[in-house]
């Protein structure tokens, strides 16, 4: 028999070493797996490291997927930390980008900083507009936001298809749809090789540990996480801070948009995400929603996803293979925390039972 | 306490291991020849990367190359990070089999100079990187002959992907094949707006069954159609590969693919240092493009009319596209005794006579 019990609360040090077990655990399954394929497993984890950080070319990669991470996870943290569970994340990103490509095709004759700040305001400006629809409809009719995020990512991915195959459809390109490449005005620059999403990184999470941490309205959003009765009681204006929360929370996703699009891809497609939207929130949450945890995760991340792509090029692994890879380190990672929270106790027999009760 | 003692002791001696071997997963080769591709889809065992794939392999077994892959690539900056590994990995031929991969390749290129790209349905080159794609309405023409002899409803329904030009030629080629055969047979369009989406796919087929059509032909990477099809008792085409295993009652035959003799060709002078970007649209006179043989489900007389016109069109005595054709808005293009030039075909954005449907953007 096995019972299961809640735990008091482990030192840190445990938690990270179940943490960090329950990846050895995933590693050891897939060991077996990659031996039945004929791969030397230990040869295949350690290339998803250099991988991921041995050229420079690899380590910018990796960066590059590090910093869209981590800014929507923030963005998704200030709404989890409200207990506003938005999951429209990867829609955000798709509206953002949007904007920032109207403005990068439409203006791309204004001088570079300009259109690139008019990119970034607009990105953010209707990713948070897109985000405040489900928490409107939250405040005012009680709406499920779990729901109502979900299905307005599609939306957003059939309204950019729809761009992509009409109005924004580029002359240039033999009847193939596909939107026109941005022109170097409307393209992030780089810093030191990188471009520079991951300086607004940095700026991006001391700003929000400042305002999760020191700030009245983080404490607002704290608060109402916990309880929408006693921020009413406090005398806290509960609407209004979810509105804002949930704006903020949108204009990072849609931020990411508009670096996506500008930085990386020069383009806007329905793939400028990569599945992001959805990624960030395993990102959040397995963060505990700490901001500074963010980052760290982040980059995890960001090197399991690039490993296990170059895994599939230097051993030719097929990509479904690597799918399950990422796919079992995730669920041992998430499952770990099932064992930080609760115990299992191996009850050996019915007498033992009841001198446990 | 012990079994955390067991795991620490676990964990360290398992960090350990993984320091200790951190050579990488094989080096890089020398100056031999080694072909990377990058597939947009799965390779699977039919479809649109099947079908490279299978030049893959060909290659492998004919030449002796060592090649590798990587299905599944986004068409995005994904690519970059592709050809990146690849290029660390040896490869110094690279093909690129998806439209979308273009841009990328083109913004690596003359980072790798001495990497060959080869970009298949491209329209950009470089001086390391060419365009090649084949003329598949020509099989499109002959499937369509089997098809209008084959109909009885005087219906053939064809499940059509995304409103560009490469699908509405396969169309309109398709078109004119039924109509050589059997004047009276329309051919009712349906867009899914999917490459591959079987669930889609089959729905769109079953609509047009429903609507008494009694062919059903496709432009989607999935068998599905042809599915719909077996179910429901009728005939079908398919596309890209040979798929009669999916639906041996209804398959007829398929216009496909099949890349060996242009990729053999094409590593044979890279290996040779002659290599030259050359951008090709391949015919059926290259064998790039061909109709696949004709299953028992094909209907009386058409394989000898199939073979008359593909004889006549490998010989360069027929073109799918002359003299006078009617459109369907009742306008006309071309001239008697002339083909349309490659320049029209490509940026075709119209229906023929004869097909029942509506392209609703532009």
């Amino acid at each position: 028999m096995i019972r299961i019990s809640k735990r008091l609360e482990l030192p840190p040090y445990l938690q990270w070493l179940i943490r960090a077990s329950s990846i050895i655990f995933a590693l050891i399954i897939m060991s077996v797996f990659l031996l039945a394929l004929g791969h030397n497993p230990i040869k295949v984890y350690s290339a998803m490291v250099t991988g991921s950080f041995g050229t420079f070319f690899r380590f910018r990669k990796t960066i590059e997927l590090m910093i869209p991470l981590s800014i929507t996870a923030l963005g998704i943290l200030v709404a989890f930390k409200m207990k506003f569970w938005n999951i429209g994340a990867e829609g955000q990103i798709l509206m953002g980008a949007f904007a920032a490509t109207f403005f990068a095709l439409k203006f791309a004759y204004l001088p570079r900083p300009l259109l690139l700040i008019l990119m970034a305001i607009g990105g953010s400006l209707i990713g948070g507009l897109w985000a405040l629809i489900p928490a409107f409809f939250k405040v005012k009719y009680a709406t499920n936001e779990t729901l109502f995020t979900l299905m307005l990512n599609y939306i957003a991915i059939k309204w950019i298809i729809y761009l992509q195959y009409g109005p924004w459809k580029d002359p240039q390109q033999a009847g193939f749809p596909k939107i026109p490449d941005f022109s170097v005005n409307a393209t992030l620059p780089t810093l030191g090789g990188i471009h520079v999403g991951w300086l607004i990184l940095i700026a991006l999470v001391i700003i929000a540990h400042i305002v999760m941490n020191k700030t009245k309205f983080g404490f607002e959003i704290a608060v109402i996480g916990e309880s929408k009765n006693t921020a009413k009681y406090a005398g806290m204006s509960v609407n209004k801070v979810i509105l804002s929360t949930l704006f903020i929370s949108g204009a990072l996703g849609g931020l990411v948009g508009m670096m996506q699009t500008s930085g990386v891809h020069g383009t806007l497609s329905t793939s400028i995400t990569g599945g992001i939207g959805y990624t960030a929130i395993i990102v959040t949450w397995l963060a505990h929603v700490k901001v500074h945890l963010i980052p760290v995760i982040g980059l995890l991340f960001a090197v399991l996803i690039q490993g296990a792509f170059f895994i599939q090029t230097a051993f030719q692994i097929p990509h479904s293979v690597a799918d399950i890879l990422q796919g079992m380190i995730l669920f041992s990672a998430l499952g770990s925390e099932f064992f930080i929270n609760y115990r299992l106790h191996l009850v050996k027999n019915r007498r033992a039972k009841r001198v446990v009760k | 306490m012990r079994k955390l003692k067991i795991i620490s002791v676990l964990v360290l001696s398992l960090l350990v291991l993984l320091t200790a071997c951190s050579d990488q997963g094989s080096e890089p080769q020398g100056t031999t020849t080694k072909v990377g591709f990058i597939y947009v889809g799965m390779i699977g065992t039919e479809g649109f990367t099947y079908s490279h794939d299978q030049g893959r392999l060909y290659l492998e077994q004919e030449l002796g190359v060592e090649t590798m892959y990587q299905e599944a690539v986004d068409e995005s900056a994904e690519v970059e990070t592709v050809i990146a590994n690849m290029v660390d990995q040896g490869c110094n031929v690279i093909f690129g089999t998806s439209y979308g991969f273009g841009k990328y390749m083109l913004n690596v290129a003359d980072q790798y100079p001495d990497v060959k790209f080869l970009h298949c349905s491209g329209a950009q080159d470089a001086e390391n990187m060419n365009t090649y794609f084949g003329r598949m309405y020509e099989p499109r023409f002959l499937s369509g002959l089997v098809a209008g002899l084959k109909t009885k409803t005087n219906k053939i329904g064809y499940v059509a992907a995304y409103e560009i030009s490469e699908v509405i030629r396969g169309i309109n080629a398709f078109t004119l094949g039924v109509q050589t055969v059997n004047p009276e047979a329309e051919v009712e369009v349906v867009w899914t707006h999917t490459w591959y989406d079987p669930a889609t796919e089959k729905e769109a087929a079953l609509a047009l069954i429903d609507n008494n059509c009694d062919v059903i032909a496709q432009h989607q990477d999935t068998a599905a159609p042809q599915q719909a099809a077996e179910e429901r008792g009728i005939a079908a085409v398919g596309y890209h590969s040979i798929t009669e295993k999916n639906a041996p009652e209804a398959y007829m035959t398929a216009p496909i693919w099949n890349w060996n003799d242009y990729y053999k060709s094409e590593v044979e002078k890279v290996i040779a240092g002659t290599w030259t970007p050359e951008n090709v649209w391949l015919g059926m006179n290259d064998g790039l493009v061909l109709l696949a043989p004709l299953t028992e489900n094909a209907p009386d007389g058409a394989a000898e009319i199939v073979e008359e016109y593909q004889s006549k069109i490998i010989a360069g005595d027929f073109h799918v596209f002359s003299g006078v054709i009617t459109k369907q808005d009742g306008t006309t293009i071309g001239e008697e005794g002339q083909a349309l030039s490659d320049e029209e075909m490509l940026n075709m954005s119209y229906f023929i006579k004869g097909v029942n449907g509506k392209i609703e953007t532009n």
